[in-house]
């Protein structure tokens, strides 16, 4: 397995109360990974140590080591600005600028210093194709964001992410909000997007996470229970709270 | 919280009780028919086999209705989809069980050899179809795979058996319309005895999600101890 990110021993603490036990895992690269567990389990806090997201939390503490191609993540040197231009986000509700749908994709590549016109059109055309969004939008690229449906707002939101060209993409439950036809459309993408990168992404619907994830890690009261193929988890998971968890028998 | 999805997978569980009866039922007449060669008996059988048939349609429906409804994961979908694969050996064990009443019916066999040893074939298939119904009503692992290992004990009798038919078919006097019946009487009950195998297997399977062949049931890789995620 060629991997991506290497997190060895993460403990986090919001104030007094530990979030995140002892995490070890190791995360592939160019699969699907998807975190399931209950509400309040740790899932979105372990997603959001990835890009040091956390870093934005009051008194949040953060000891072991989250290895991006083996860089060490926390390390002083690191600039959380190029981390977070390598790992990008999406959130559980999109979350477009106010601003056009041409200005929400460019925004990223003219703030890494991207200014000529040409490139930019370039971009954000890849970029919209890449989130399967293009033909929607494409003779209104003028038009504000907020205009659009919610399905293409979060679709918007990729192509935002994309934009920078990331190495991996966290989704944090980033098709809870959406009908049916929507959320199709992003796991088709999500599936498309492994190709070119890395995702990983919080899910509370175990069928999302049967039909598209590679992998699966099950979270229980911030530790890591279970980390197996996708397959394995959902037929013979090892342990029996995730057994119990996936089957509906708690959570 | 799952309330309602315990309670189908409870009625799915007996409902394959119920097929698993309804097939001991039928392959106890056929051995009955044969051992006291009783024609009358055998032609009880078709009415069995079709309550049988109906069963099985029964509860392809139920399985397939709780995939649609539930869309059940691990232990679930093992309980789920090995139901929807035992029944059809159990109507098979059903089927060949009418068949053997079919022949039976025919009337040419009017006495069982003694070199034959019918009686003891009949009680060994007997006793694995029962026991692979019991596997599964109690998810016992050692049983089903008890029933795994039995299966070399019906070879034994059917080889056995064949042996003598030929032997008897030589004789100047030979009955060979009741000789090539009871062979295929014979071979009938080794089929059985193999699809009781495979209710053994999908037994085994439901528990452990492991599929099982008969080289890895007869080294006793199945005796380990239970997985993490049983009960």
């Amino acid at each position: 397995m060629d991997s991506i990110m290497d997190i060895k021993d993460l403990n986090l603490w919001y104030g007094d109360n530990q979030a995140l036990r002892g995490i070890n895992v190791t995360l592939p690269r160019n699969q699907i990974t998807a975190l399931i567990g209950p509400s309040g389990c740790g899932k979105s806090t372990f997603l959001k140590t990835l890009n040091r997201m956390q870093d934005l939390v009051q008194g949040v503490k953060i000891r072991g080591k989250v290895l991006y191609d083996g860089i060490d993540i926390y390390d002083p040197s690191v600039d959380v600005t190029w981390l977070r231009k390598r790992i990008g986000m999406v959130f559980q509700k999109a979350n477009p600028f106010p601003m056009s749908i041409y200005d929400n994709i460019a925004y990223g590549p003219r703030t890494h210093g991207i200014r000529g016109r040409a490139r930019l059109d370039q971009i954000v055309e890849q970029s919209l194709r890449a989130a399967a969004i293009w033909d929607e939008v494409k003779d209104r690229l003028r038009s504000s964001a907020l205009g659009l449906s919610g399905g293409q707002q979060q679709r918007l939101c990729i192509a935002r992410a994309l934009a920078v060209e990331p190495d991996i993409l966290l989704l944090d439950e980033s098709t809870s909000a959406l009908d049916p036809i929507s959320t199709g459309k992003i796991e088709d993408l999500a599936v498309q997007l492994k190709e070119k990168y890395t995702v990983i992404m919080v899910t509370h619907n175990m069928q999302q996470a049967a039909r598209i994830s590679d992998c699966c890690a099950f979270f229980l009261l911030g530790e890591l229970v279970e980390f197996s193929s996708t397959q394995d988890m959902f037929s013979t998971p090892k342990d029996s709270r995730t057994e119990d968890y996936i089957t509906g028998r708690f959570g | 919280m799952r309330s309602h999805f315990d309670k189908q997978l409870e009625a799915l569980n007996k409902e394959v009780i119920t097929m698993g009866m309804l097939c001991e039922a039928a392959i106890d007449k056929a051995s009955q028919a044969l051992l006291g060669c009783d024609a009358a008996l055998a032609g009880e059988l078709p009415e069995l086999l079709e309550q049988v048939n109906q069963k099985e349609r029964q509860i392809e429906g139920v399985c397939l209705r709780l995939l649609l409804q539930q869309q059940p994961v691990a232990r679930d979908l093992r309980t789920v989809s090995a139901a929807l694969k035992l029944v059809t050996d159990v109507e098979r064990i059903a089927d060949q069980s009418a068949d053997i009443g079919e022949i039976l019916a025919l009337g040419n066999v009017r006495r069982l050899p003694e070199q034959v040893p019918l009686k003891d074939m009949t009680a060994a298939v007997t006793k694995m179809v029962t026991e692979s119904i019991d596997a599964f009503v109690k998810q016992d692992r050692k049983i089903a795979c008890a029933v795994i290992k039995y299966d070399d004990v019906v070879d034994g009798y059917f080889n056995t058996a064949k042996s003598a038919l030929i032997e008897a078919l030589k004789q100047p006097d030979a009955d060979a319309e009741a000789s090539v019946d009871l062979l295929m009487i014979s071979k009938y009950f080794e089929r059985i005895a193999d699809h009781a195998v495979n209710i053994a297997k999908w037994v085994s399977f439901s528990i452990t999600g492991e599929l099982v062949s008969e080289e890895t049931s007869a080294l006793g890789a199945l005796s380990d101890g239970p997985r993490p995620s049983e009960k």
